[in-house]
């Protein structure tokens, strides 16, 4: 850490000289304006190292080379009377200018290498989240978890339109950040759902862009608990300077905590087999589980077909002990048409049930509950 | 070629030969070299002044953060016809305009090898112009996903990309039979004499650059015609959902995005090679390798295309194939600049608006060529990639680099275009002004690029307003610039100045300068011998 800070504020220091060279207005900055972002990732540490790297190299050849040019201006000018002389050719200079370059560049694609093997090496996460860019919004899914949201923009238009004074993170802020734990290696898969768009978290080094109808892969450590914010990097429509990438690290318990409210929600979300319905409600869900699932053997008005599917229209088993009608449907019937529905949750045969014994001319008044339906599973 | 017998037969009387249509038929319907040449630096200033409105239309709206100016919608289609219309109506033709006017002068040749072909290849691009300019007033708008045309915006997109589509054809068309007319007068025109080797630079920078053109404007060509069906023939090349690739596009596209950087740089470098040697009283250091190197520029530029392409997800071995082919292209850039700079050591040097431009080209040409630098190692352009880092250098190397190589090239060769010498006094107001500006617009969008502002964003964090402003200033400074070089340009061409003599450059070698100045209309009707 002692070595990163030194080399950030090296770096300050030397655009800040590059700009006062260049003659730039003295305008008062934040040095975060200047330079990368503050890395968080080793990955964008290294990232913003070499980038360190390269640009003193770029630096002490510019000096090199421009007081060769400067030196040449003011000591060979007409005006002070230098006579020019004649040649034009020098095979060694050529030469070392040829081969030097090749040297350094060698210098800067060694540490590089080493990066990029270490960027690109996926394995071992512990957590993997899918990505998804839309027009224009982001896509968060904990595949591990079963749970996923949407991320948009929380800026208001009056804002945008400056009808109001912009707010702290104007343009970075969304309702549903990303969250992920602290000190976790974390993949992301990275696709989109129309257009292209790239996923851009620059304190985490990471932007990939995100392909319709392919999944990349990238990932990141963060090592600090905190807020980090970027955007879409692709230019995407009308809203691409609209659809900022928010990612919360959390201390892993935090985290933890934050992952089974969610996984409640989506819990209580579903359906609870204990909960008791009235018949009416059933039976309006049954309408539409029976039209999708078993009006195309027994007809939607319950007659069937003579001779080849069963009336339920006044049927004998309909009307008849409910337990007969659910191991039915539960297990079909050996040698008929009539299959297993085993896979249609409770709360769908119970449903279906129900309609089929209050349709048409049954009128039963009977209303299966989900918890029957539990109770005859195997 | 017609043109030749004719010549030969009326060069009889000095002055019968001269006759032509009067007026605008004159324009439509002439053959020569530099009446055409004259035609496309015209039309590429013209280009120049309404991708510049668009530009500064951009900068007004990037002032403040908010939305003051412009939607979003059109917002983008304003960044995606600036570049495409810097590019290919500005840039590339000016520099074809420079072809035609010096190529013939500079190895002996009395015009272009194909006269006819010569005019249609000019008269092509202002359709192609209308096309691209009403595109943006048909429904929909233009093209709005930027000048590098990615599916799948431009597949949903309205009328107006096709429009685009037809205006890329036509450009491309162009640009080819330029081409091909640039080569067959290079190979087969030189004054007996003139062997390869001893051809001034700028010839041997564009005989490279029509060989680049011949073989990538063929692939853009290919790539927009795909995107074309994809829209309207149910074809799916760069659609996922029927067995395409998006990604498929953006190969394609740089296969051809690459060469086509070197496609604008190299004429500059040709230019800048002839200015040096002029005002520093010294031949051009080093010929065969700046030749050596040209070449190697051009073979490396068709390797490295998707360095353009760092973000999309390539396998390892295709970032440190592709890192490691960029970062070569150093190698023969820097001779090139090293090259310069021992041209000018222990030379005689003076500082006339044409050296100005040359020796601002060589400083700011070099940091563009440090930040591709920066650019080119993977793991730093995952953070600069898509970022105004990016727009910064690309503006070092295409304004800096090839716009002030050629401001350089206008003031160089006007006192033998029209005969008058230009106001030294305006020049070099022209090139402080536009020397200054020029960094106050781009300087400051590198700090905006590496603190994370994208690019193609009409609107922005709160963070990166000062930096904003700083360059909206420069860039309106830069603009208003230009309309001094306007006044310098027309003053010489009204003949309002000084009479321009023979051979106005102490220093100058090359076979222009000893034909009369203004330049006759037909000129080497009898090739000079080279020694």
């Amino acid at each position: 850490m002692e070595r990163t800070s030194k080399g950030i504020r090296g770096q300050r220091l030397a655009a800040a000289t590059f700009a006062a060279l260049s003659g730039l207005p003295g305008v008062a900055l934040a040095a975060r304006e200047w330079n990368l972002q503050t890395p968080v990732t080793e990955i964008a540490r290294q990232q913003y190292e070499l980038h360190t790297f390269i640009f003193w190299i770029c630096v002490i050849i510019f000096v090199g080379v421009f007081g060769v040019m400067f030196y040449s201006l003011f000591k060979h000018r007409k005006s002070v009377g230098h006579q020019a002389e004649q040649f034009h050719e020098n095979t060694v200079v050529e030469i070392v200018w040829t081969v030097v370059p090749f040297l350094i560049l060698f210098f800067m694609a060694y540490p590089a290498t080493k990066t990029i093997l270490a960027m690109k090496d996926t394995t071992a996460s512990e957590l993997t989240i899918k990505v998804t860019g839309y027009q224009w919004k982001w896509n968060y899914d904990y595949l591990q978890d079963g749970f996923g949201y949407y991320s948009n923009l929380t800026t208001p238009l009056a804002q945008i339109e400056n009808r109001e004074p912009k707010g702290e993170h104007y343009l970075l802020e969304v309702d549903n950040p990303m969250v992920v734990p602290v000190d976790t290696k974390v993949r992301v898969l990275i696709t989109a759902g129309d257009v292209l768009h790239a996923w851009w978290v620059p304190a985490f080094g990471v932007k990939q862009d995100a392909i319709p109808g392919f999944v990349r892969d990238s990932w990141f450590r963060a090592e600090k608990v905190g807020t980090f914010r970027g955007q879409c990097a692709e230019l995407c429509g009308k809203e691409h300077g609209f659809m900022p990438v928010v990612v919360e690290v959390k201390s892993k318990e935090d985290y933890a905590k934050w992952a089974a409210e969610q996984k409640a929600k989506v819990a209580s979300a579903a359906e609870d087999p204990s909960k008791v319905w009235d018949e009416k409600a059933l039976a309006e869900r049954g309408e539409k589980v029976f039209a999708a699932n078993c009006a195309a053997c027994h007809q939607a008005t319950g007659k069937g077909v003579p001779g080849a599917f069963p009336a339920l229209d006044g049927s004998k088993l309909v009307l008849g002990p409910t337990a007969a009608q659910i191991a039915l449907v539960l297990n079909g019937k050996a040698g008929t048409a009539m299959a297993s529905f085993k896979q249609l949750s409770n709360t769908d045969l119970a449903s279906v049930i129900t309609y089929t014994r209050n349709a048409w001319s049954n009128k039963t008044g009977q209303a299966i509950q989900p918890a029957e339906i539990q109770a005859a599973r195997k | 070629m017609s043109s030749i017998p004719h010549d030969h037969v009326a060069g009889h009387g000095h002055d019968a030969h001269d006759h032509r249509p009067s007026g605008i038929m004159r324009w439509v319907t002439t053959t020569n070299h530099k009446d055409i040449g004259t035609l496309y630096l015209w039309f590429s200033f013209t280009m120049f002044l309404v991708g510049g409105v668009m530009a500064l239309t951009i900068r007004a709206e990037l002032f403040q953060p908010g939305l003051q100016v412009v939607h979003p919608e059109f917002f983008n289609q304003l960044t995606s016809l600036h570049g495409l219309i810097m590019v290919f109506g500005a840039i590339m033709p000016a520099a074809v305009g420079f072809a035609n006017w010096m190529i013939p002068l500079l190895i002996g040749a009395p015009d272009m090898a194909f006269a006819r072909m010569n005019n249609w290849s000019f008269w092509l691009l202002p359709p192609a112009a209308i096309l691209l300019i009403t595109s943006l007033f048909v429904p929909g708008g233009s093209v709005s996903a930027g000048w590098t045309m990615y599916p799948p915006l431009t597949i949903e997109a309205g009328m107006g990309m096709d429009l685009v589509i037809f205006a890329v054809h036509i450009m491309g068309a162009s640009s080819i039979m330029g081409s091909i007319n640039i080569i067959t007068t290079i190979l087969n025109l030189r004054a007996p004499g003139m062997t390869l080797m001893k051809m001034p630079l700028f010839c041997w920078t564009w005989l490279i650059t029509a060989y680049l053109l011949i073989a990538v404007m063929p692939v853009l060509a290919g790539a927009v015609t795909m995107l074309l069906t994809d829209r309207h023939f149910g074809t799916s090349f760069f659609n996922a959902a029927g067995g395409g690739d998006p990604v498929l596009f953006q190969h394609i596209f740089w296969f051809f995005g690459h060469p086509e950087v070197y496609i604008i740089i190299l004429p500059a470098f040709g230019i800048i090679s002839e200015i040096l040697p002029v005002y520093s009283r010294k031949p051009l250091f080093g010929y065969a390798s700046m030749v050596y190197a040209v070449a190697g520029i051009a073979i490396l530029s068709f390797i490295v295309w998707a360095h353009h392409m760092f973000t999309v997800g390539m396998p390892t071995a295709g970032l440190l194939f592709y890192m490691y082919a960029t970062m070569l292209i150093a190698v023969p850039t820097g001779v090139k600049v090293f090259n310069w700079l021992a041209t000018m050591w222990k030379g005689s040097i003076t500082f006339e608006t044409p050296m100005l431009f040359a020796l601002g080209f060589l400083f700011l040409f070099t940091m563009g060529g440090f930040t591709g630098l920066v650019c080119a190692i993977m793991p730093v352009d995952i953070q600069i990639h898509d970022t105004y880092y990016v727009v910064a250098h690309f503006h070092y190397v295409m304004v800096a680099g090839s716009l002030f190589a050629f401001f350089g090239g206008v003031y160089h060769w006007i006192p033998k275009w029209t005969g008058t010498m230009y106001s030294e006094k305006i020049g070099q107001w022209h090139f402080w002004l536009s020397l200054v500006f020029f960094n106050v617009a781009f300087f400051p969008q590198h700090f905006l690029g590496l603190a994370g502002m994208p690019r193609r964003i009409p609107d922005y964090a709160t963070q990166f307003t000062d930096w904003n402003m700083v360059s909206s200033i420069g860039a309106f400074g830069f603009g208003l610039s230009q309309l001094v070089f306007l006044w310098a340009v027309i003053k010489c061409v009204r003949g309002d100045g000084e009479k321009a003599p023979a051979k106005p450059w102490e220093g100058a070698t090359t076979l222009e300068w000893t034909l009369p100045s203004p330049v006759p209309y037909h000129t080497f009707e009898t090739p000079p011998v080279v020694k």
